[in-house]
């Protein structure tokens, strides 16, 4: 278990950004990998599940408003460029962080739909964790609900995502651990009162019970973050999405589950 | 430069040389490895049995029932990560118990255990974090004191 090095994170991160590539196995081979769904109650799998029951879908029917909403400042809607959401969409979640040619770095969904405001709409970013926000990203995502996850294979995102699994991989903050040590090393096995999950990136912006509400990827990461008494990176940050890309590779091919529901 | 890094610890951890936190924190105590323990205590003073109880019954404080099971029969889910601390004061002397809580790294440097009372080696803590340990040198006693009366193994 080399990963449990006890080595200081940087010394591991620099050999491994050193290195350039990333020599190591996959830690969790394809075949064995699994969303976080299958270790919920059934209770909760079954509110994931009916979508008269998803509170995610509240949101997502939101996202469904504001796609067609004329923006004030007279340009066209989401759906003024994109047309019928359910095919034009399909899939685009799915391949998601990708590369921006315009900003020269790879951004997640929340960052694309915040791009076509500022680009095609002439309008500000929404906030990140705003409801508007996360009801637009989340009815994007939606429309792969069920499609496999599969990251682009694209040379320019792989500095980024080997940013990702290092920091994946590295400890960090007051406690010393790393994300692999419990989502890679010890999943399935319990943390006080929860089962530690492979930490799969599938249902996000997701409904969580704990914050009676919707949140996304990058505030499930903070949580996570802060737990390790690490400092979270702000939202946003180049790290989060580079956390993100990583996060894809690893989950592919399981499939997209949003708005999925977690306690 | 790992294998190196861990050859030096344990080195220094069998000749009994290995001391104090690299970087103390303010008001951090130094200690002396011997062997695998640390024979005296970082107060001076005996801890207390009670208090130590408390604080690993604790889960923001101790944290130490989100890993390991013990004999906390008040206490649901409790964590499965590391070994059951039911009988551990009968295995391992209070000198040896306070090593691994101060820094189990000088025992096993790929250890997942948080070391409570040593700043080495931490990158990116929160700021709220920075520049203290996990728990105090009185709250380390304590814990000590409670583990040594722990002699039972559970069944
Ligand atoms: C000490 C253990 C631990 C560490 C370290 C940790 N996590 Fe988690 N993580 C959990 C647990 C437990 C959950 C399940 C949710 C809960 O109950 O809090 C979780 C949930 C997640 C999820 C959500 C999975 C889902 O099904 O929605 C993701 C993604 C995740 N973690 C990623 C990370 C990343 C990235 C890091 C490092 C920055 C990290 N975690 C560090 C324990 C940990
Ligand atoms: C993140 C997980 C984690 C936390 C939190 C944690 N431990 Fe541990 N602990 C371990 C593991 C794993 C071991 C096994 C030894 C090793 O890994 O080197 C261990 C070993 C020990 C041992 C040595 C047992 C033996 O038989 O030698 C003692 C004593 C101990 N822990 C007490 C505590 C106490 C008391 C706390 C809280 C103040 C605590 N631990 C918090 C994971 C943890």
């Amino acid at each position: 278990m080399p990963r449990r090095s006890g080595t200081s994170p940087p010394a591991a991160l620099l050999a491994i950004l050193l290195s350039g590539t990333l020599a190591g196995a996959e830690p969790i081979a394809p075949a064995d990998r699994r969303s976080g769904f299958d270790q919920m109650s059934p209770a909760i799998q079954a509110m994931q599940r009916d979508d008269e029951s998803n509170p995610g879908l509240l949101a997502v029917a939101d996202g469904a408003e504001l796609w067609t909403a004329r923006p004030p400042s007279g340009r066209p809607a989401c759906s003024g460029c994109h047309g019928e959401a359910a095919s034009s969409l399909r899939g685009v979640a799915a391949r998601y962080p990708a590369w921006d040619a315009r900003m020269e770095r790879p951004i997640d969904l929340q960052d694309r739909v915040n791009a076509c405001r500022r680009e095609h709409q002439g309008i500000e970013p929404l906030p990140y964790e705003s409801p508007d926000l996360l009801a637009l990203t989340a009815f994007v995502a939606t429309q792969s609900r069920g499609l496999p996850i599969a990251p682009p294979d694209d040379d320019r995102l792989t500095p980024a995502r080997n940013r990702g699994r290092a920091l994946f991989e590295a400890r960090q903050g007051q406690l010393g651990l790393s994300c692999a040590i419990c989502h890679d090393d010890l999943w399935g096995r319990r943390l006080g009162a929860a089962v530690i999950p492979q930490g799969q990136p599938t249902g996000y912006p997701l409904y969580r019970l704990e914050w009676q509400g919707l949140g996304s990827l990058q505030r499930r990461l903070r949580n996570c973050l802060t737990g390790m008494r690490a400092e979270p990176f702000a939202y946003g940050a180049p790290d989060f999405v580079a956390l993100e890309l990583y996060l894809a590779t690893r989950a592919a091919p399981l499939p997209v589950e949003t708005p999925a529901v977690r306690p | 430069m790992r294998r190196r890094e861990r050859a030096a610890r344990l080195l220094a951890a069998l000749l009994g040389l290995a001391a104090a936190p690299t970087r103390a924190g303010d008001g951090m105590v130094p200690y002396t490895v011997v062997g695998d323990a640390i024979p005296a205590s970082l107060t001076g003073a005996p801890g207390d049995p009670v208090r130590g109880r408390a604080i690993v019954a604790d889960r923001t404080r101790g944290l130490c029932l989100l890993c390991h099971a013990g004999p906390f029969p008040e206490e649901r889910f409790q964590g499965n990560l590391a070994p059951d601390l039911a009988g551990v004061g009968a295995r391992r002397s209070p000198a040896q118990l306070r090593l691994r809580l101060v820094d189990g790294r000088a025992l096993n440097p790929d250890t997942i255990m948080p070391s409570y009372y040593s700043l080495a080696g931490l990158t990116r803590v929160g700021k709220a974090w920075q520049g203290r340990p996990i728990l105090g040198a009185g709250e380390i006693e304590d814990i000590v004191a409670f583990l040594a009366t722990l002699r039972e193994e559970s069944r």
